[in-house]
């Protein structure tokens, strides 16, 4: 599983706990673990002195150190909201135990936690929003894609209009999807926020167009041999697509939807801060307009998490493709 | 009952029978009327999970305090609190009902009502609190205005008159520069004390002319004043777009702190407790709602007495609440200044204000109609009101939008509760929403609520009587 999911890193630690060949092993770990870090470390200390040379108006710039520390704070008034939230829910119980005393007939609610969204919360949001606006690009990329693939025809007449939205940024797309949705998603008491639509449409319409190009060329690229076969054997049209095209087109499809989730991610953040919808975007946003000491450093938080997020999506992208790829032995990187 | 009785009844045993149906009956009268005295002045709220906006400025100080505290949940109300990018964005959000109420200017629910700017029947029942704004200019600005001050024992006389501002800007005339500055809003607090301590120097500020399309307030300016958020000023100041601007806490302070500009008087100095922000809600919500509206005035009433409570003892707590990262987020140090009584000016010229922020002495929770009648005719003095208008219509327009009876509602609620006194509010059966006439401006002018129109006839700087643009 883990050499057909292409985690290689981990094989060196398993062989390790198994016991087979050791002296072999940790010279793996030192190329692939000890290396890196090496590098991590050097970046970690360029940045620490160069940080010392910058002083904003908000303070120094943040090096490592604040960085870290900030991280730790976020983290502690996650917590402290935790236990607010619990103390909340007793109170309102006792409330309510009260009022039932006094006036029998009353119907008890419990009304959500009207707290504000901690920085956790806020990476919640915005993972959602990009799953959610990735999928849905998804859906209407792969099946576009295979058809302008499959018909020289559709392509031609599909390519302009492609061509034209390909390079138009979130940042134009927003305001208008923002007046779409409010104008469309009416309702007294919505079951998702208007925010979240508008993210995740913006998000669509700005990620769609690398799978669909990725995919089309895939599909047209099929081996010509491949083909051949289905000809010869009088393949179904579905069953042409399902078994010759859809598998060797894989490998660029899922070109495609790496590039894609990276666009997602990227679109996600600048369309949070524009239109303060909740996610980290509008954690960055935030704490640029508080001004504190601490927001520097909180806004460098925000930039490490939001890489490290993007790197792992990415990651994860990687190991669903390799699962699903039929060459296992290509070399994914 | 035998025939003896009911012939020759005995006075003994008849009055005791109608000595008793007389005790049964004043026993219950006392016992509905002491029910009626428990029955609360005002009802269960119709409409618990309420959306409040704000502005990150210190004096949403009742709104923080009246969460944090409980002070809501008591009245069974559940509140979030939602901080909004700039002031036009927060009234969108009441006017079209994502936000149930908000931290607002003093002028904005008079200026929907009347109709500068979106059109909407605001109204508010609390004044959140007086004073606390400053103007601030950049310190190549201060440099040059400091030669024109009195200085005595090597720190400037205050309060500083614009008029030492006045060669300043006559150099940048001169020059062919304009003097920008920014506040936070057309019809602002911040926008009317600038024009008046600017006016008050001698300094032309601009006038509006809505009636020929013209709302940028810069006719026949010497100084140009524009719109720039809060949270943004200093950046602006910085970055050289806008010379000084006029503000609330913290953005003056913080400029002092990182060393970008200089402040140079404060509005407590151009007019004594003078009202700053109310509470304000649609019209139409507070008809639908009228329990939740009283209920929340109750809440908000509770939050800007503890906030003043002993001597200003809880500001301390206060500050640590507003520094908080979902309220105004600033650097305690930086909010502390003015919430705990001083003022600095120039780095290092500390100065004390104990009332620079009044949150509810001297009734700064009352909603008068004098307050609303200075924001009406300071809007006329610069064009924003087109036409001149009659002594009445400024109290009818008070009228509309203030409402001191829901305030009189939510008072007296309290103290049937035992949660304040009487000696707490004003006399409500005498109190007929005037103050008597003020004369504590920094040009010395008298102010009486009940004449407005000849209130403007005393100014050399703004219209008056019947002049149109």
């Amino acid at each position: 599983m883990i050499s057909i999911s292409q985690q290689t890193w981990l094989q060196p630690w398993i062989k390790l706990a198994r016991g087979e060949q050791p002296a072999e092993q940790l010279r793996a770990l030192t190329k692939t673990l000890l290396v890196p870090l090496a590098g991590v470390a050097v970046f970690l200390v360029l940045w620490a002195v160069a940080a010392g040379q910058i002083n904003t108006s908000l303070g120094a710039f943040p090096g490592p150190v604040d960085v870290w520390q900030q991280g730790g704070a976020l983290l502690e008034e996650h917590a402290a909201e935790r236990r607010e939230e619990d103390a909340f829910y007793e109170r309102q119980r006792e409330r309510n135990a009260q009022r039932q005393a006094v006036d029998p007939s009353y119907q008890p609610r419990i009304f959500p936690y009207t707290g504000s969204a901690t920085f956790i919360d806020q990476i919640l949001t915005s993972l959602m929003t990009v799953t959610a606006g990735f999928v849905l690009a998804s859906l209407l990329a792969i099946p576009l894609g295979i058809l302008i693939g499959l018909s020289r025809t559709l392509y031609r007449a599909f390519n302009p209009v492609i061509q034209l939205l390909k390079p138009v940024s979130p940042l134009a797309w927003l305001p208008l999807v923002t007046m779409v949705v409010s104008a469309v998603y009416v309702s007294q008491d919505p079951l998702v926020p208007k925010s979240f639509i508008t993210s995740m449409v913006t998000v669509m319409l700005c990620c769609l167009w690398p799978t669909v190009i990725n995919t089309a060329v895939g599909v047209a690229s099929v081996d010509n041999d491949l083909n051949n076969v289905s000809r010869v054997l009088r393949l179904g049209w579905l069953t042409h697509v399902r078994t010759i095209v859809l598998p060797s087109a894989i490998p660029m499809m899922f070109a495609g939807l790496r590039t894609s989730l990276g666009i997602a991610w990227m679109v996600l953040i600048a369309a949070e801060m524009l239109a303060q919808s909740p996610g980290l975007g509008k954690f960055v946003w935030d704490q640029f307009q508080n001004g504190s000491s601490d927001s520097l450093s909180r806004i460098m938080v925000a930039v490490i998490t939001i890489g490290a997020i993007g790197f792992l999506l990415d990651r994860l992208m990687l190991a669903v493709q390799s699962l699903v790829s039929w060459d296992k032995s290509a070399d994914l990187r | 009952m035998n025939k003896a009785d009911s012939i020759s009844p005995r006075p003994g045993r008849g009055a005791v029978r109608r000595l008793a149906v007389l005790a049964a009956f004043v026993l219950t009268v006392f016992a509905g009327a002491a029910k009626a005295a428990d029955k609360p002045l005002v009802g269960w709220p119709e409409k618990p999970e309420l959306t409040f906006g704000f502005i990150k400025l210190t004096d949403m100080a009742p709104l923080a305090i009246a969460y944090e505290k409980g002070y809501f949940e008591d009245e069974g109300l559940y509140v979030s609190l939602e901080a909004q990018a700039n002031w036009k964005v927060l009234l969108d959000g009441v006017v079209d009902g994502q936000l149930d109420g908000a931290h607002m200017l003093a002028g904005q629910p008079l200026a929907a009502t009347i109709g500068f700017g979106t059109k909407a029947h605001i109204i508010t029942a609390f004044s959140m609190d007086l004073n606390g704004n400053g103007i601030t200019v950049a310190n190549s600005v201060w440099a040059e205005m400091k030669k024109n001050i009195e200085h005595r024992d090597g720190k400037p006389v205050h309060p500083i008159s614009a008029s030492a501002l006045k060669p300043v800007v006559q150099a940048y005339r001169k020059r062919g520069e304009r003097f920008k500055m920014g506040m936070v809003f057309p019809v602002s607090t911040h926008n009317y004390e600038l024009r008046y301590w600017l006016a008050a120097g001698g300094i032309h500020p601009g006038y509006y002319a809505p009636h020929k399309g013209d709302t940028s307030g810069q006719l026949q300016a010497e100084a140009l004043l524009s719109v720039t958020p809060p949270p943004q000023m200093p950046a602006t100041l910085e970055a050289g777009t806008i010379h000084g601007y006029c503000v609330g806490e913290p953005w003056n302070q913080q400029a002092v702190f990182k060393g970008v500009g200089v402040p140079v008087i404060t509005d407590y100095e151009i007019w004594k407790n003078n009202p700053e922000k109310v509470f304000g809600v649609s019209e139409a919500w507070a008809e639908k709602y009228p329990n939740t509206h009283a209920r929340v005035v109750k809440a908000l009433i509770r939050a800007a007495k503890w906030l003043d409570e002993n001597d200003n003892a809880n500001r301390a707590e206060a500050v640590r609440i507003l520094a908080q990262s979902e309220y105004v987020g600033a650097d305690e140090a930086v909010i502390a200044n003015s919430m705990t009584g001083t003022f600095e000016y120039e780095k290092g010229d500390e100065r004390p204000i104990p009332d620079f922020n009044v949150f509810f002495r001297h009734n700064a929770t009352y909603p008068y109609y004098s307050d609303a009648i200075w924001y009406l005719t300071q809007m006329r003095r610069w064009g924003q009101i087109a036409e001149q208008k009659s002594d009445d219509w400024y109290m009818q327009t008070a009228r509309d939008v203030y409402r001191p009876d829901v305030y009189a509602l939510a008072a007296r609620a309290l103290i049937q509760e035992g949660k304040m006194t009487a000696s707490d509010f004003p006399d409500f059966d005498s109190e007929d929403g005037f103050k008597p006439p003020q004369s504590e401006f920094i040009d010395g002018m008298t102010y009486n609520g009940r004449e407005p129109n000849a209130y403007l006839k005393q100014f050399d700087i703004g219209l008056k009587g019947d002049q149109r643009l």
